[in-house]
This record gives structure tokens, C-alpha cells and sequence, in this order.
């Protein structure tokens, strides 16, 4: 048994951490309040975005996991995760968490040469930016009761329905969509697993504004929208299964835990540096004990996520399934409690938004609402806990 | 970066876990657990003679080499499978305070007695006052002739009514800073001036008070050096930290195997009770804390077995585990429902070993506050 990392993940380390540090500094003030609310959010963020996604690019950080043949550096799932804490610890965008993290290993898995030689390289160079169109608005959980159809005519599908909760539709330049392709079955069976350009003419976004007031999920409505048949990935009705094959990316959730850690530090010097009846804060024992256990947790996340990436490493993909879904929930869960101890600190201040008098910048009051988000965004906390049940222990369906 | 045991590792457990499972079947457990002297010294011959006792000892003091994960997986083992045993009071507690502290004849001489299964040892270390501080040491040992005095009662001293010698945490200097003036003695057991009655406690685990009551000891029985022994305590604390999570983690997947066993086939409304979402629920919940807990217990292990310098993730897998234990055991009980609540059915051995195993070497609240210490507050 080993933890220790190797010297040349030490050095890699070393260079994210490096590229980090110096590129934040660029970042404009709505990435303090972190997650993918400060990259769809606002103009300026994801101006940064995309400048910081053309960096990665350029240093090869985006297509390190794939294989050479493909512009890739063929790195371990270990070398990933170091990249993922790094980049979650400074909270840094460039990463489609959608193109790099979800269309592109698909592609890798079930795509033809063909398709693979047109769609990786501008995902690579951080050129093209993804949306994820699942979701239906009678279609959540239970995904795979979808009901957006796609008919073939000639060389293309054509596609009528609706999609909801898509993060950034409307500033991402393609869509990776499921529609159903055999009308007469109601169940994964009759899926397809299409990409589409999102200027195709049809579609209309339609912002949904989350509590915040923050627009980063939408609507997307398709009126016989055309998307070529060669935009097909896998076979017809066979979408679902698409789907199922890009596990082999790392899934560890580490990037929550290292912005934990950001985030816990911020806060014991926020209470070392603020005096609240005479005494600072850091000796209030409900305080300590508070910051103490979240600081704990967050060890125990980050052990749990390098075990994820060593069973991904070694090809345990079944079990690694569920434990990726246990890293989610616990993961999340653990975000929530943290902004909601960080709020209990800032007392009256928690509630205060960017301003002169915001500490913080108002992280803990935006986060304070789009933390729920967390644990039903990509597989509610509940249905994670199904999966636990069901493929960790085996329990009947 | 390489996640898994080796070999020998592999099979040391399994050859621990079907020793475990013929030798120390749950009724037997409840049977020893009860008895006088709450240990089997048949069993316990066995355990010595599979060489488990000389298991954390380098070579030269009669062991086997001393790779950390090994005693990591033994205890996990003797976890999973209870076994009330003097293990752990000697050769983890007494064993790795006299490695870590004792000179080169102390450590021949008694981790070789220990490593054959000569002698049973324990560490007697906390007192009425209930602390796990420098500043609950109040056992005087004051000097007379060549040699000490100790006066005083130590507490919660597991087997300490079977021992042949005891560790003795003493009090040798009055100082400002707890911490120092503390000395650690190595006292037969049964000298006069000591009286040993057992506590009755939750875990049935031969936890006893001991009276000193004017014990002369030899200067020659300090171990390693006087007034120096805090920093011995806290130095092999966190391997027998790591020890006793390990066990609290075997514990704890023996508890959720046994529970999903159940709600698979205890029926209900016509059909299992694993069926319905909220017991699934709960076992998911279970499962990622045995999960986590075995993650956290492996990483930080490995890195005290380094001599990795890691106290606040010591604390952190103590905290973690002793709360991860107790909800999987109240879980496990919830789930069985009534059956769950009675002396017969075997959740409830894990359930007051689970609450038990969170007060040895440092409470939630306790590695809490180390932690906020720790991490700058």
C-alpha cells in the first residue's frame, strides 16, 4: 500500500498549482463566490471562462485523459484527480464540465473515427462549449421516460419537444441530446444519443431564473429542428447504452473537496480576524467545533475520492459506479452543510449580496441558495442513494 | 499510488477472519463478555500461537517485522468478528507505548515477553477525572530512597484485572505546562498497594478501576526517560488511534453485512423490507460511512506507519469513524426493528461496542477540538 504520489505527479502538481495561481488572478470578482453559477452567470465570467478553457487547451490539461492518437497525454485517472483538486481548490473555470467531462469520453467509447476526427479537437483547444439536453420537463429522475422525439427524413432527424434545467443553453455552442427515436417504446429502449449545433434553426432558449436571480439553467424548445443523421452517436435506439460508457473518466468528486478546504481555511481567518462581544470568534467552541468537523469530513471526501480514482485506475467500473455515486451524494451533502456553518458565522452578514458590505464578496448568500441545486443537479441525492442501494448492496428494485 | 494490500496482507486476513469465525461464534462472545475474567485463554493461546502478538514488533524485539498494515488488518478483522480479547491492551496500548518510549533492554525484554504471549500488559492512562489531557495525570509518583511512590486511582483501564504488568501514567513533577513531568511506569500488576476492581461498563470489556495505595517502584521500571512520557503517549496514541479504528470499521461492516442480510429477507407487507426506499435508504447511508470510514482509516494508517507527521488527520478519522460507527449500529438496530433491541440478537453486541470504542483514546469532542487546533484556530 502506497498514498504517496509519484515525482512526477509531484511535479505536475506543482505546474497546475502554478498555472492556477497566476491565472486567478485574472478572474473577475464573481468567481469568490465559486461553482458554475460564476461561469454562466454573468458576461464577464464566462468571457474568463473561455479564456481560461483556451489556455488549458493550449497546455494540453483538457484532453490529458485521452489517448495520444487523439491529442491526449494518455493520463492516469490519479494524474486527473490531481488536476481536479488543483483546479477545485482555486476555483477555476475552463473546464466544460459537459464537453470534457461527459461528450468527449462518450465519443472516445462510441463514436466512429469519422465523427471522433471532427468533434475532439475543438473540445480539446477549449474552442467549443457544450450543453446537456436530457431533462424534460416530465422527464427528471425518470430520464429515460423522456418523450422529445426525433424523426428521420432523408439524411437528417428532425427533432420536436422540449428540454429544461440545461445549464449554460444559452451560451453553449452545441448539445449533446437523448431523443426518442421508436415512438412505441415508452422505456430506455427507444433512445438516440444525437449532437446538435445550437444555432439550427428552430430552437428557442428560454432563461429560467433561478431564486438568486441568476440565469444559468433554461429551457430549450426544439420546432422541427434538423441535426444530420451523421450526428448520430451509436446506433439508433441505442442512446441509453451510449450513455452508459463514459464512466472510465474520473468521477471521484474530488473538486468539491478541495473547494471545501479554500473555503474552510477562508473561514478560520475570517473568525481569527473578527471580534463579535469583545472576543473573536475562533473561541466560540460552537464555532470551533463546527469548522472542526467540516474540516474533518473533507479529509474523509478526499481519501474517498483517490480510492474512486485507484478502483477507476485498475478497471473496477461496476463498483466504482456506486461509490461514485456515494462521492456525489456525501460530496454535496458535505457543500451544503459547509455554506450553511459559513452563513451561521457571518450572523447577520450571511444575508448580505455583493456590496461594500458583503463579506466574502456574498458567497454565503448565493451560495446559500444555489447550494440546493447541488444535490439535484446530474442524479438527486435520492436517486444516488438508490444506486448505492442497488448496485453496492444489492437490494431488490 | 498503489491502493491495495500486497499479498500477505490478503492472506492474513482471510486466514484472521476464518480463525475468528470458527473460533468466536456470537454466543461464545456473549458467554466470555460475562465471565470473570471477560477473555477465553484458550482462545487466546491460539491467537499467540498464529503469531498475531508479535504482529507490531520489529524482528529484534521478537516480532515479525512491524509493517503497520498488518496490525491494521488483524484489527479490522477482530472487529468485524468480536473477539473479547487482551489484544489490544497489550500488544497495541502497552506494546507501542513501550516501542515508541522504552530503552533498548526494556523493549527486548517486554516486547519479547509480549510477542510469545508471555504476558499480558495494559496502559493505565485516564483517572476520575475523566480527561484525556496532560492535565487529568494526578497519579503522584514521588521519589523515596531509590525509587518511587505512587498514589492515586486510574480508571478505565481495560483487563487490567487480568495484567501481569501495567503502564502507569504518573505525575512525577508539578510544572506549569501539563505536559511536562509526566513518567510512565512499568508496575507488576499484582503488587501490594494495588487494588483492581472491574467497572462495570456498556462494552463488558473488562474495564477496571486501580487503586494505587503507596506502591513502592524501582527507578530502574521507568520507562524510557522520567518526566518525558507525554510526548511518548501522544506519539503511540496515534497508532493505537489508528488501531482502534480499524476495529471500529471491521465493526462497522460487519454491522451494515448483517443488517442488508436482513432486509433482504425479513418480509413484510409481502415483501422484503430491503424493497422499500426508506430502509434502502438508511442501508446507502450506512454504506457510505463504512465506506468513507475505511477510506480515511487506510490513507491516514499508512501515513503514521510513515512516520508521516498527520495529527489532525488522526483526529479526523477518530471523529469521523466514532460518529460513522454509532449511526450504523443505530441504523442496524432501526432496522431490524424489534429483535434488534434484545440481548440475543448479535446488532446489539456492535451497537454497545460502537459507543464504547468512541471513549478509548479521545471522544468526538475530544479529537474535535484537536482538529480546531489543528487547522490554525
Amino acid at each position: 500500500m502506497d498514498f504517496s504520489f509519484t515525482p512526477e505527479q509531484e511535479k505536475l502538481k506543482k505546474e497546475f498549482e502554478e498555472f492556477f495561481i497566476t491565472e486567478m488572478k485574472k478572474a473577475p470578482p464573481t468567481y469568490e463566490t465559486g461553482g458554475l453559477e460564476a461561469m454562466f452567470g454573468s458576461d464577464v465570467g464566462w468571457e474568463f471562462h473561455l479564456y481560461m478553457a483556451r489556455e488549458l487547451g493550449k497546455k494540453g490539461w483538457l484532453a490529458m485523459a485521452w489517448p495520444e492518437k487523439y491529442g491526449g497525454k494518455d493520463a492516469s485517472v490519479i494524474d486527473q484527480v490531481i488536476f481536479s483538486e488543483v483546479r477545485g481548490y482555486y476555483g477555476g473555470p475552463g473546464v466544460d464540465i459537459f464537453g470534457i467531462g461527459i461528450v468527449a469520453p462518450t465519443l472516445l467509447v462510441a463514436a466512429s473515427e469519422k465523427q471522433r476526427e471532427k468533434f475532439l479537437p475543438p473540445i480539446a483547444k477549449g474552442e467549443l462549449m457544450y450543453c446537456q439536453g436530457w431533462s424534460e420537463p416530465n422527464a427528471g429522475s425518470d430520464l429515460a421516460s423522456l418523450s422529445t422525439t426525433a424523426v428521420k427524413d432523408e439524411d437528417d432527424y428532425i427533432i420536436n419537444g422540449q428540454k429544461i434545467w440545461t445549464s449554460g443553453a444559452h451560451r453553449a455552442d452545441w448539445m449533446f441530446i437523448l431523443v426518442r427515436t421508436n415512438l412505441e417504446e415508452k422505456r430506455s429502449k427507444g433512445l438516440t444519443y444525437l449532437l446538435l449545433d445550437m444555432k439550427a434553426p428552430g430552437i428557442t432558449v428560454r432563461p429560467i431564473e433561478a431564486m438568486d436571480g441568476l440565469h444559468m439553467f433554461n429551457e430549450v424548445f426544439f420546432d422541427d429542428v434538423r441535426v444530420p443523421i451523421a450526428n448520430r452517436i451509436g446506433e439508433e435506439n441505442k442512446g441509453w447504452e451510449v450513455t452508459r460508457q463514459s464512466m472510465n473518466f474520473e468521477r471521484s468528486s474530488i473538486g468539491i473537496f478541495s473547494e471545501n478546504q479554500k473555503t474552510i481555511e477562508d473561514l478560520v481567518r475570517f473568525v481569527k480576524e473578527t471580534k463579535r462581544d469583545g472576543k473573536p470568534l475562533a473561541e466560540n467552541q460552537v464555532i470551533r467545533n463546527k469548522l472542526a468537523e467540516l474540516a474533518a469530513e473533507t479529509e474523509v471526501g478526499r481519501a474517498m475520492a483517490y480510492n474512486i480514482a485507484w478502483m477507476q485506475e485498475k478497471g473496477g467500473l461496476f463498483l466504482a459506479a456506486s461509490a461514485a455515486s456515494a462521492a456525489k451524494v456525501f460530496g454535496t451533502e458535505l457543500a451544503q452543510r459547509l455554506v450553511y456553518v459559513g452563513a451561521d458565522i457571518l450572523g447577520q452578514y450571511s444575508q448580505v449580496k455583493e456590496s461594500k458590505w458583503a463579506p466574502f464578496h456574498g458567497k454565503f448568500e448565493t451560495n446559500y441558495q444555489n447550494c440546493m441545486g447541488l444535490n439535484i443537479a446530474g442524479g438527486t441525492s435520492e436517486i444516488q442513494r438508490n444506486l448505492v442501494a442497488w448496485i453496492g448492496l444489492g437490494l431488490p428494485r | 499510488m498503489n491502493l491495495d494490500f500486497n499479498e500477505d496482507q490478503e492472506i492474513l486476513r482471510s486466514s484472521a477472519k476464518n480463525f475468528l469465525e470458527k473460533e468466536c461464534p456470537k454466543d461464545l462472545v456473549r458467554e466470555i463478555e460475562e465471565s470473570k475474567e471477560g477473555y477465553s485463554p484458550e482462545i487466546w493461546n491460539k491467537m499467540i500461537e498464529l503469531g498475531w502478538t508479535g504482529i507490531a514488533f520489529p524482528e529484534d524485539y521478537g516480532g515479525y517485522g512491524g509493517d503497520f498494515m498488518n496490525l491494521i488488518v488483524l484489527m479490522e478483522e477482530m472487529g468485524r468478528n468480536i473477539i473479547p480479547s487482551p489484544f489490544f491492551s497489550t500488544v497495541v496500548l502497552s506494546g507501542l507505548t513501550i516501542l515508541e518510549g522504552g530503552t533498548e533492554e526494556q523493549k527486548k525484554e517486554y516486547l519479547e515477553k509480549i510477542a510469545v504471549g508471555e504476558i499480558i500488559m495494559s496502559l493505565a492512562l485516564y483517572e476520575p477525572n475523566g480527561s484525556y489531557n496532560a492535565s487529568g495525570i494526578t497519579v503522584s509518583a514521588t521519589p523515596k530512597d531509590d525509587g518511587y511512590v505512587i498514589n492515586g486511582t486510574k480508571m478505565f483501564v481495560n483487563d487490567a484485572n487480568i495484567a501481569d504488568y501495567l503502564l502507569v501514567v504518573a505525575r512525577t513533577e508539578d510544572s506549569d505546562n501539563p505536559e511536562e513531568g509526566v513518567t510512565i511506569f512499568l508496575v507488576e500488576a499484582k503488587a501490594s498497594g494495588i487494588t483492581c476492581n472491574k467497572v462495570p461498563t456498556m462494552g463488558l470489556d473488562n474495564s477496571c478501576e486501580v487503586i494505587f495505595d503507596n506502591v513502592s517502584i524501582p527507578k530502574a521500571n521507568i520507562l524510557g526517560e522520567a518526566g518525558k512520557a507525554w510526548e511518548v503517549i501522544q506519539k503511540s496514541s496515534e497508532k493505537a488511534i489508528m488501531a482502534k479504528c480499524a476495529e471500529m470499521v471491521g465493526g462497522a461492516q460487519a454491522s451494515l453485512d448483517m443488517t442488508n442480510a436482513y432486509a433482504k429477507e425479513r418480509v413484510q407487507y409481502k415483501q422484503p423490507i430491503g424493497k422499500f426506499q426508506v430502509i434502502q435508504h438508511y442501508l446507502a447511508d450506512m454504506m457510505i460511512k463504512v465506506g468513507t470510514s475505511r477510506n480515511i482509516l487506510y490513507e491516514v494508517s499508512w501515513m503514521v506507519g510513515q512516520n508521516i507527521p498527520c495529527a489532525m488527520k488522526v483526529s479526523a478519522a477518530k471523529s469521523w469513524i466514532n460518529e460513522a460507527y454509532k449511526f450504523i449500529t443505530e441504523r442496524g438496530v432501526q432496522i431490524h426493528g424489534g429483535i434488534g433491541t434484545t440481548r440475543e440478537c448479535d446488532i446489539g453486541l456492535y451497537y454497545r461496542r460502537a459507543k464504547t470504542a468512541e471513549l478509548i483514546l479521545g471522544d468526538t469532542g475530544h479529537h474535535l477540538e484537536n482538529i480546531a487546533q489543528e487547522i490554525g484556530l
